[in-house]
């Protein structure tokens, strides 16, 4: 018996993408090949273009398909930092996915980057207002700002619009990490982008302000891992990372995989009407949160109150700390038990750190490593989640035992 | 599960041997090499996956541990503090002492596990009254016991040790090969694993601080200066630049290092030999001596390749240091009591810090870290320091 509650990781591939991934990899041809194969290539990738396209509210030329979420992401940041020199102040809340943050960081040490990290507060929100002053307080040297529209630890929204539309004022470039948002609230980005704004319009070697570009991946929402997205509004000017043949706007050379466009399009397209589909996720979920509390009273709940349809949080996300206890030592023992949960993230060698989202919303090392994060998705049940609540109360019992010892010295 | 052979074959044996087994590789540093360089055998990313294919191949589940403070503070900071102080400590033993049969078994324990099962090369062996034992290894030239010395009779019951009966290293790398794992080749690891070039003198010099000082030699003349006390071992020749030579022309060797007075002893190579060494922190590896109290006969061996020597060795109490000129080095608390162990024969390359690890026959007995040493060979003028007098202590 295995029970599978780490959906935000990755989420079971759609019986119909894995369909159409093994249906379209039996085709031949390169989509930049001139001949009628090539062309019945480019044909599948378009149509794939288009349904992702509109899974998010984009026009299908702004959608450059990438290797996944973290290339779109790097493309983003190094992209538009390049394209906005000499500006070099990049805005970035803390608390961000290490794809941002250490793509930051890494231009920060190697180019000259100056972050300027935005505080979080208690529930891992960014204050608009925040955003407003350090744009306020010189926004000619800012390239960009980077936000999350959810936080994929602890599932917070941000308020991605009223913080994009700040910045247009300013003419400064946004770019939305959408990956773990994707299919589990509402994107559209003509609207976020501000499709049609007229006045900001960017200036000599500068790109448009407002949102410009949102990143996605695949594999969370049921298509493959190895492909994502970056949409890129029509508006924006973009250093490329990947050079080569062209393919797609001159954007991200390299022969277009068709097969796994097509699998993401299957999944993309199953998405379907997003809040509708969420109603039962958000069901289970208050069940789930609910349940914890009610099993383990000590635990505390991280992140937006799940307060119904207009909540700021995930429908799928559940996050807790659980005082005394590591995080590690929970997970194990769930484990043991056929049930599989996260800490959080986990770094290359499988050691896991203490949450850099806690830390960044204030809380201490001792909580950031006490961390336990629940993610439903489509095909939860609630039988799992009984049975996740069956196993908690043994496990939260041994892991208090074993406590925080190997953290401290004891003798 | 280091991700070197030793330990992939020994959690294959307890999985065979009926047990339910949990792979679980330590990280000890947060910012641990990408790739394995020369003789590494552990702590790097590359080792941590050697450790998770073979657990894939074993077919049991497989967990990173972070222990990386606890083995900073544990065990590197000790190594450097040890120094800074003189000392020649053994940071593969403070590891077993305080990480792996420590730190890492309690939490084990606390998770609902029985037992800790490593790759060393020893044996434990229950005597008649159920008591466990440890013992050498069958392969004497990969015996492990000496580093594992350190555990107690607690530790023993949760400890398992496959590897113990098998005949030599060779037929480990075979049986490895043969369960398809990709480390049946991996060369094993030497030196010490957080000094990645194995370069372990450059290492401590950039975290010990030195300043000059004097050398001395055993009558307490000044014959040069160095450069920083720490830098030198017990035994160590080369390097002293000192410009006039002895007065019988032999080469001198560094045989104290006084951290207190930033002073280092020098002497002829045959006031290195040393005829006693005690020291007060000792542990018993299972059950203790009846009588410690007793002069008793056994094997002492000072470091994890030496050979061991046979010795006598007794618990006694540390008398009042007689005035207040106990010049630090030695000194040990009134009313503590120390093993003092007295070899037959002088043992050579013994400094404080090391640990003496007595045996009876193949049996470890316990252990003792060396705070003290004194010369078989009597300082030719008036005695600077009088040998202290064995006092048996009252039966426990």
């Amino acid at each position: 018996m295995s029970i599978y509650l780490d959906h935000a990781a990755t989420t079971p591939m759609l019986p119909a993408a894995i369909e159409a991934y093994v249906d379209a990899m039996s085709v031949v041809g390169n989509p930049a090949s001139i001949h009628s194969q090539g062309q019945n290539a480019k044909r599948m990738l378009e149509e794939a273009r288009e349904t992702v396209a509109r899974s998010v509210g984009c026009d299908p030329i702004e959608v450059v398909f990438t290797g996944g979420g973290t290339e779109a992401i790097n493309l983003a940041l190094k992209g538009l930092f390049w394209a906005r020199a000499p500006r070099r102040r990049i805005l970035v809340p803390g608390g961000e996915h290490h794809a941002t943050m250490d793509t930051v960081e890494w231009l920060e040490n190697h180019d000259g980057a100056e972050p300027g990290w935005l505080p979080l507060d208690r529930a891992g929100r960014v204050d608009p207002a925040r955003v407003a002053d350090a744009l306020g307080t010189g926004a000619e040297d800012v390239a960009l700002l980077s936000l999350l529209a959810a936080n994929n630890e602890v599932g917070t929204l941000q308020p991605v619009a009223e913080i994009g539309e700040i910045a247009a004022v300013h003419g400064i470039p946004v770019h939305i990490d959408a990956v773990s948002a994707y299919g589990q609230v509402p994107i559209d980005f003509r609207a976020l982008s501000g499709a049609g704004r007229t006045g900001a319009s960017g200036g000599a070697g500068g790109s448009a302000g407002g949102i410009v570009a949102l990143s996605l991946s695949a594999h969370k929402i049921g298509g493959p891992v190895g492909i994502g997205a970056l949409v890129l509004s029509r508006r924006a000017s973009i250093v490329p990372l990947i050079h080569g043949g062209g393919q797609q706007r001159q954007v991200r050379s390299g022969t277009q995989d068709v097969a796994a466009a097509v699998a993401f399009a299957a999944a993309a397209s199953a998405l379907g009407d997003v809040p509708a589909r969420n109603v039962h996720l958000r069901a289970l979920r208050d069940r789930l949160i609910a349940g914890v509390l009610a099993v383990v009273p000590t635990a505390v709940l991280n992140g937006a109150a799940p307060d119904g349809p207009d909540e700021q949080r995930l429908p799928g996300n559940a996050h807790f700390t659980f005082p005394g206890c590591e995080g590690e030592s929970l997970l194990f023992l769930l484990d043991a038990a056929g049930i599989s949960v996260s800490t959080g993230s986990a770094c290359q060698a499988g050691i896991p750190e203490p949450s850099h989202v806690l830390r960044a919303m204030g809380r201490s090392e001792a909580e950031a490593r006490s961390a336990l994060r629940i993610t439903l998705g489509r095909d939860s049940t609630g039988a799992d989640v009984d049975a996740f609540l069956a196993a908690l109360p043994a496990a939260h019992a041994q892991a208090s035992r074993a406590g925080m010892n190997d953290r401290v010295p004891t003798r | 599960m280091s991700g070197g052979v030793d330990s992939a074959v020994a959690a294959a044996r307890a999985v065979e041997a009926g047990h339910e087994v949990v792979g679980v590789h330590l990280a000890l540093s947060r910012m641990p090499g990408t790739l394995r360089t020369g003789s590494r055998g552990c702590c790097t990313i590359e080792d941590s996956m050697d450790a998770q294919r073979a657990a894939n191949i074993i077919g049991i589940p497989y967990y990173v541990w972070d222990f990386s403070e606890r083995f900073k503070l544990d065990v590197v900071d000790d190594f450097i503090a040890e120094y800074a102080a003189g000392r020649t400590p053994n940071p593969c033993m403070r590891c077993n002492e305080r990480i792996k049969f420590a730190a890492l078994l309690d939490k084990a324990i606390d998770l609902g596990f029985d037992a800790v099962c490593t790759g060393h090369y020893a044996s434990i062996q229950t005597d008649a009254a159920g008591n466990r034992e440890l013992h050498r290894a069958s392969a004497w030239a990969k015996d492990q016991s000496y580093v594992l010395g350190v555990l107690t009779a607690e530790q023993l019951e949760h400890s398992m040790f496959p590897l113990g009966e098998t005949p030599s290293k060779a037929e480990v790398r075979a049986e490895a090969a043969e369960r398809g794992f990709s480390v049946a080749t991996k060369p094993d690891s030497y030196d010490i694993c957080f000094i990645p070039d194995g370069d372990t003198r450059g290492w401590l010099a950039e975290r010990v601080p030195a300043s000059a000082g004097d050398i001395l030699d055993r009558e307490g003349n000044t014959l040069g200066r160095h450069e920083g006390a720490a830098a030198f071992t017990v035994g160590q020749r080369k390097g002293l630049q000192i410009g006039t030579p002895a007065a019988d022309g032999k080469p001198r060797f560094v045989l104290e290092v006084r951290p207190i007075t930033n002073t280092v002893v020098v002497g002829p190579k045959e006031a290195l030999a040393i005829g006693l060494i005690a020291g007060s922190k000792f542990t018993w590896t299972g059950l203790a001596p009846e009588h410690p109290g007793i002069a008793f006969d056994c094997d002492v061996q000072i470091r994890a390749h030496a050979d061991p020597v046979p010795a006598v060795a007794q618990v006694v109490s540390v008398p009042v240091p007689a005035g207040a000129d106990s010049a630090g080095a030695g000194a040990t608390d009134a009313g503590a009591i120390e093993l003092v162990i007295t070899p037959r024969e002088p043992l050579t390359g013994v400094a404080p810090g090391q640990t003496a690890v007595l045996y009876v026959g193949t049996r470890v007995l316990g252990q003792c870290t060396i705070d003290r040493t004194v010369s078989a060979v009597p300082v030719p003028s008036a005695a600077v320091e009088p040998a202290p007098v064995a006092v048996p202590a009252a039966r426990a």
